[in-house]
């Protein structure tokens, strides 16, 4: 009797370990965003007779956003070098993965973790880096910034794309592969309607690792582009550095819908992979 | 055969690619001049150059201390979560998994701004109440560091709780032990594994993070009662103005050979395992 007093005392204490934890993503993660709806909804005024600044509910911020062809256009550019970063990638990695996880090409896992270990140097300094060496081509900032940002992001984000693709690459089913040879398909056919479909999960978890970066990335597009570019990103650290609280808001605000969206896509599609026999 | 070549000769085309700038800067680490491209004669100077470099010495010194803190707060606090969650009902588990998957899917620049936004916020309140109304400082930053590790120590240790066998702790309550004898002695030797790798993912998060740092740091640590600067915000600022520095080549050179025998490490360590795991197999057999 006393031992299971004893006992069921502490499972409640063990539940309680985590309270600093919950008290820590409470205070420094959903206030926060909370505090950011609030600021997006709100503006700062100044009181025309006494002078004194108030803050007061408005929709300020929201017509600020939706009326401002510049901010339009930092939209625009973002999803467009957000989308061909993505491509780009997917392009160059989907064979890159083949290879690596084909047993005929390459029995090393070390070259897999080679892949990887880039990432493990600072990366700003990776990035001066690509500038440099661009710079030292002729190509910058100055005379082509889509090209020079472009490379960057790729030059970042490969390692990225190569993950998740080269674990499902892994699990690929040979023998449906050969299966669908052995009934006639052509390799063209094999590629579409067999080995696309069976790396499906892969290629969603690669988009969503790259799509939302290359959008929100601010070092990259600033340094490459030498401030030619202005991404989502790049303007959130511009209403900061104004201390634009309330517009700076309403773009983090925006940036959170995205987010939420590539969530719910990449959930809808898990579900699915799930029923064909699990994701990445 | 064909497949082999192509397929091999792609494999070595982009890794040689994606190391390309990193390669070009440490074999002009070997030359004194200003820009890459230029050669000045070979010397090793730039490495003495940058270990007397003040700044270089001193951001480096920054980003190591707060990557070690910070990953030593957020394992601490995320492994506890975690055994705390998994011991929970239900209902409290499934908000706190889905509460930890916000800031792994946010972008980081809408963490740091919502925080600094806060931090704002929290200094408005301050000066109304007649304080300081800039409370940016090295425990600002400390927090911007937790928010990005945290969740990720979480993470990790969770799995292991769930591989555990939930008999064992029974069993060392059974055989005398106190709880707190047996979360130390049973549960934690148990899902160390996850918590080491959690602490190291923090720490790899912590080192490489610009947008958070910047936003969130104040004065203090080695800066003194300047600005904290790390490795990547000195970087940042620099690049801003120029190229690389010709000491951060040096540097880069440096960091490449401690990844490169990082790599050979891991290897050597993987390749042991899978002995023992054969060897095991084999007896079983």
């Amino acid at each position: 009797m006393k031992s299971n007093k004893a006992k069921r005392f502490f499972t409640l204490q063990r539940k309680y370990l985590s309270i600093p934890y919950i008290v820590f993503l409470v205070l420094f993660i959903i206030v926060p965003i909370g505090i950011v709806l609030f600021y997006a909804f709100t503006y700062e005024y100044t009181d025309p007779v006494t002078g004194v600044k108030f803050i007061s509910a408005s929709g300020q911020a929201f017509l600020n956003f939706f009326t401002s062809w510049s901010k339009w256009n930092v939209l625009f550019v973002s999803l467009f070098i957000a989308t061909l970063t993505t491509l780009i990638c997917l392009l160059i990695g989907f064979p890159l993965a083949y290879f690596l996880a084909d047993k005929k090409v390459n029995k090393n896992v070390v070259l897999v973790t080679l892949f990887i270990a880039p990432m493990w140097i600072n990366f700003v300094l990776r990035t001066g880096a690509t500038r440099d060496l661009l710079t030292w081509m002729g190509i910058n900032g100055g005379n082509h910034p889509y090209i020079a940002t472009l490379i960057g992001m790729v030059q970042n984000y490969l390692p990225f794309v190569i993950l998740p693709l080269y674990t499902t690459m892994l699990k690929l089913d040979k023998s449906q592969i050969e299966a669908a040879r052995d009934l006639g398909a052509n390799p063209a056919q094999v590629f579409t309607k067999n080995i696309l479909p069976q790396a499906f999960p892969g290629i969603v978890s690669a988009c969503l690792m790259t799509f939302m970066p290359t959008m929100s990335s601010y070092v990259i597009s600033d340094v490459l582009s030498e401030g030619k570019i202005t991404l989502f990103g790049n303007y959130i650290e511009l209403e900061f550095t104004n201390k634009a609280w309330h517009d700076g808001s309403f773009m983090a605000l925006v940036m959170l819908v995205f987010i939420g969206l590539t969530m719910l896509i990449s959930q809808k599609s898990s579900k699915e992979g799930k029923k064909e026999g699990g994701s990445w | 055969m064909v497949k082999k070549i192509i397929g091999k000769s792609y494999i070595w085309l982009i890794l040689i690619l994606m190391y390309l700038p990193v390669l070009v800067l440490i074999a002009f680490s070997f030359t004194e001049s200003v820009n890459i491209g230029q050669w000045a004669g070979f010397s090793f100077n730039l490495f003495p150059r940058l270990f007397q470099s003040k700044e270089i010495m001193i951001a480096l010194g920054n980003t190591v201390l707060i990557a070690v803190i910070s990953a030593m707060v957020s394992t601490i606090i995320g492994t506890m979560g975690a055994i705390g969650a998994y011991y929970s009902k239900r209902r409290m588990r499934n908000a706190l998994d889905l509460a930890t998957q916000i800031p792994v899917v946010n972008a980081e620049i809408v963490v740091a701004f919502s925080l600094t936004v806060m931090f704002v916020f929290l200094g408005k309140i301050f000066k109304a109440m007649g304080g300081d109304s800039y409370i940016f400082s090295f425990w600002t930053l400390l927090i911007g560091h937790c928010c990005l590790s945290l969740p990720f120590v979480y993470i990790s240790v969770k799995p292991k709780l769930q591989q555990m066998d939930p008999s064992l702790y029974e069993a060392a309550l059974d055989l005398g032990a106190s709880p707190t004898q047996a979360l130390f002695k049973v549960i934690v030797p148990e899902i160390m594994p996850g918590v080491f790798s959690g602490f190291l993912l923090s720490i790899t998060l912590s080192l490489d993070d610009f947008i958070v740092t910047a936003f969130t740091r104040g004065s203090g640590l080695l800066s003194g009662s300047k600005n904290i600067e790390t490795l990547s915000t000195l970087v940042q600022a620099k690049i801003k103005k120029g190229p690389i520095p010709p000491e951060m080549r040096a540097l880069t050179t440096i960091l490449f050979l401690l990844v490169i025998s990082a790599v050979i490490g891991i290897t050597i360590y993987r390749h042991h395992q899978d002995k023992k795991a054969n060897l095991a197999k084999r007896r079983v057999g």
